[in-house]
């Protein structure tokens, strides 16, 4: 059995309530924090963790910590992104409904150690349940003195407000989400400025993502270096990973980090295999912004090794052979799926979600998306394939923020390992057609079959 | 101890002020190694970074940290470090990068510079030229919009609109009240206004002056001529309006001004703008101090069919040519 310290209690009836989470050693970590630790000591156990950031680029949160500026008189904020979005992840919003308090004792803690007395929880605007839950453990909070005025006589202030979102993708991107938390248009920013120096409002702030904020209570509670332990080389801790696609058993699990692939995907204990006793055919390995692997891939690593749940291990291979941890939002194919359908449908989203701003997104990825509709529908050609790589290298790498590369990666990668399959969607249009939609819809590909007699 | 900062780009060395993005150490040294850009624009605060165009290839950050930058950056919206080197045209990346943003944004924009009033001023046009493709390969349909009407002095083409965000800066920054905005997100983001609002206000005349391509032309002038058969000459007037300083260039057809507008430097950006008064109602010759004819650069359409008389050297120290030159002009203006 993993360890579980995120989800550990999440089969207590009454979890979501403060007195059961209390009962159950909720809010320790506030009490350690400050009664007994300075706000640097709370950063430096962070640190010592390893923790990464939990939404998806993966970069150390202790160190995210410490390039916050502090100048006099200036309010610092912190930031909790609960804007999860991308299909295949919903990790957050299962701890967010589940455990609320959890989050909100990160919540804490981590604005404690940033010396920020004012915090916001960011979530997207359709999560109204969870808005709604995570409202009712704020004043549950508050009434325990965990929120509010001198929280535990520590002469530490702190009001948390939760902020529904515009129910835009892009509004995940921390400063687009900061222009949206301003009331303005969710476009990204240009950085530099970094949030840490000129964030909310202009004032220093950190953007942490609701996993690696509820992570920061078993950090301070057992101490960074316990934290450490767990995982493997540079991925340290539990991870939550958000599984779904043909498996046996879709759901939300905690994970070890550094866990074999064939173990996650395969045992009992987690997703129980394909599902139906079908084979594996591919993997989206963490939320639909990364490279997808055929399944010889990603159960081996370039060397041959057996692969593992982890930042280094996943990426192993660069992009030809790896992919990336992301934000855990794990999607399994079985033999029957269509990769063309597939990548369609993530384009079609990338499409619908990029802001406008910048000119290669804006106009790439709608053309990417009607180039790969005209391939599913048996309209394409050998050359759009050559086509698709093209435009996607010339959207990745040259927007204003990330999503230009997450809308490049799954059209990229798909036709690096899949081509064969997009060429036999040419070249068989009317099979894949058929084969996708039946004939009801598309009578064009098809001769009608004759009646009987 | 100098403090200005070093910077090379494409092998040619400048020394610039600390602070200065990577576009402007270009634009000290000029030539072909300056980025285009379509989005920035220096008078606007928080403009650029958006079109994508100014990309460049940073191969080394600074002095202090030589790593080079991972992506090609936006030269509008980075800084120079000391010790910086940058590769613009010498750098094949950026070339390519920089053809996938022109054939990105040509893909909604219409390709209809012989009936618009643009052509010969649009930065696009120029773009496409140095770095587009003959051919497309976009098959799709493309996005053509409504006409919006914002009022009796502006035709907005949103057709036109490459999204460069430059008109709104300038409707929130030079303007009392925001006019206008984006609307919709992804490639169906539009410039409108509010409800179809007019746009109304005294200095709305600018982000005719502001728009790189033809999305914002002027009613007064459109369909009246094309701009290298005019006339450009500088003029100012005593304008009683605050914020305005007069300083503009009337646009010559025969004896008539046909256009008035601010002045604009070499990159193309407007020096200071300037009123609705002095752009849409003083049209006559007589409003209008004229300073001299508008220096335009040989390489540009407007330069075409502009000769200016230079006298060989010879004529200036015989005093019989002279004389004969003298009544040649005559001659000529009275033609």
């Amino acid at each position: 059995m993993g360890r579980k310290l995120l989800l550990e209690h999440i089969n207590v009836p009454g979890i979501n309530t403060f007195d059961v989470y209390r009962q159950k050693g909720g809010y320790r970590s506030v009490e350690k924090a400050l009664k007994q630790m300075t706000p640097d000591e709370v950063v430096e156990e962070v640190k010592k963790s390893g923790l990464r950031g939990r939404g998806g680029a993966g970069f150390p949160t202790g160190m995210k910590w410490s390039f916050l500026a502090k100048p006099e008189g200036v309010p610092r904020y912190l930031v909790c992104n609960g804007d999860e979005s991308e299909p295949g992840t919903f990790k957050d919003r299962y701890l967010m409904t589940h455990i609320p308090h959890a989050l909100i004792e990160g919540m804490i803690t981590s604005s404690y150690a940033l010396g920020a007395n004012t915090s916001y929880i960011y979530v997207r605007g359709e999560m109204m349940p969870q808005i709604r839950i995570l409202e009712k453990a704020i004043v549950e909070a508050k009434a325990a003195g965990f929120l509010g005025k001198n929280i535990l006589g520590s002469g530490y202030d702190l009001e948390l407000y939760v902020q529904p979102g515009g129910g835009a993708y892009i509004c995940g991107e921390e400063t687009a989400l900061l222009e949206s938390l301003e009331g303005k248009r969710g476009n990204p920013r240009i950085k530099p400025p970094f949030p840490a120096i000129a964030g909310l409002y202009g004032c220093p702030t950190v953007v942490n993502n609701v996993e690696s904020i509820a992570a920061v209570v078993p950090i301070i509670n057992d101490g960074g270096e316990e934290y450490a332990k767990i995982g493997i080389g540079r991925s340290t801790g539990t991870k939550l990973i958000s599984a779904g696609g043909n498996l046996a058993k879709p759901g939300v699990y905690e994970i070890d980090l550094g866990l074999p692939v064939e173990e996650f995907l395969y045992s009992d204990e987690y997703c129980g295999g394909i599902a139906n006793g079908k084979r594996l055919k591919a993997v989206v390995a963490g939320g639909s912004s990364v490279p997808i692997l055929p399944a010889n891939l990603f159960m081996k690593t370039a060397a041959g090794e057996g692969r593992l749940m982890s930042y280094e291990s996943l990426a192993d291979g660069g992009f030809a052979t790896g992919t990336m941890m992301g934000s855990g939002g794990f999607i399994a194919f079985d033999e029957d799926a269509c990769i063309v359908r597939n990548t369609w449908n993530f384009a079609r989203f990338y499409h619908h979600e990029s802001c406008g701003q910048c000119s290669p997104c804006r106009e790439g990825t709608g053309w990417m998306e009607k180039v790969l509709h005209r391939l599913e529908m048996g309209h394409g050609s050998m050359a759009d394939m050559d086509l698709l790589v093209d435009v996607s290298k010339k959207i990745e790498g040259n927007t204003i923020c990330p999503l230009g590369d997450a809308a490049a990666w799954p059209v990229a990668s798909a036709i690096r390992h899949f081509r064969d399959e997009f060429e036999w969607h040419v070249s068989h249009a009317a099979e894949a057609v058929t084969r996708n939609y039946g004939l009801a819809h598309y009578a064009d590909p098809l001769p009608k079959p004759e009646p009987a007699a | 101890m100098s403090d200005k900062h070093k910077v090379t780009i494409d092998g040619i060395p400048v020394e610039v002020d600390p602070g200065t993005t990577i576009l402007n150490a270009a634009r000290q040294i000029g030539g072909d190694i300056v980025p285009p850009a379509m989005c920035y624009y220096s008078k606007l605060k928080g403009s650029g970074g958006k079109c994508r165009t100014c990309l460049v290839q940073v191969s080394k950050g600074s002095e202090k940290d030589p790593r080079p930058m991972p992506k090609l950056v936006a030269s509008c919206r980075t800084t120079v470090m000391d010790g910086m080197e940058v590769k613009n045209i010498t750098s094949p990346e950026v070339v390519e990068a920089r053809k996938g943003v022109v054939e990105f944004l040509l893909i909604n924009h219409p390709l209809d510079c012989p009936v618009c009033d643009q052509a010969g001023e649009c930065h696009l046009q120029d773009l496409g030229f140095e770095h587009g493709a003959a051919k497309t390969r976009y098959e799709f349909d493309r996005r053509t919009f409504e006409k919006i009407d914002i009022g009796d002095k502006i035709q907005l083409h949103m057709t036109r609109c490459i999204l460069c965000y430059r008109c709104v800066f300038t409707a929130d920054q030079i303007t009392d009240h925001r006019i206008h905005g984006i609307l919709n997100r992804g490639d169906h983001s539009e410039i409108s206004t509010y409800i179809q609002a007019a746009v109304d206000n005294d200095f709305s005349g600018n982000v005719i002056d502001v728009c790189p391509v033809g999305a914002l032309t002027d009613k007064t002038f459109r369909f009246k001529n094309r701009v290298w058969f005019t006339k450009p000459v500088e003029a100012h007037r005593d304008c009683n309006h605050e914020n305005c300083n007069g300083k503009v260039t009337l646009w010559y057809k025969g004896e008539d001004v046909i256009r008035v507008t601010a002045r604009k430097d070499q990159w193309g950006e407007v020096e200071e703008f300037i009123c609705n008064e002095c752009r849409f109602d003083k049209k006559k010759t007589s409003d209008w101090v004229i300073e001299g004819p508008r220096k335009v650069s040989h390489q540009s359409v407007i330069s075409a069919n502009h000769y200016e008389f230079q006298p060989l050297p010879v004529v200036k120290t015989n005093p019989v040519l002279q004389e004969a030159n003298k009544t040649q002009f005559e001659r000529e203006t009275r033609l």
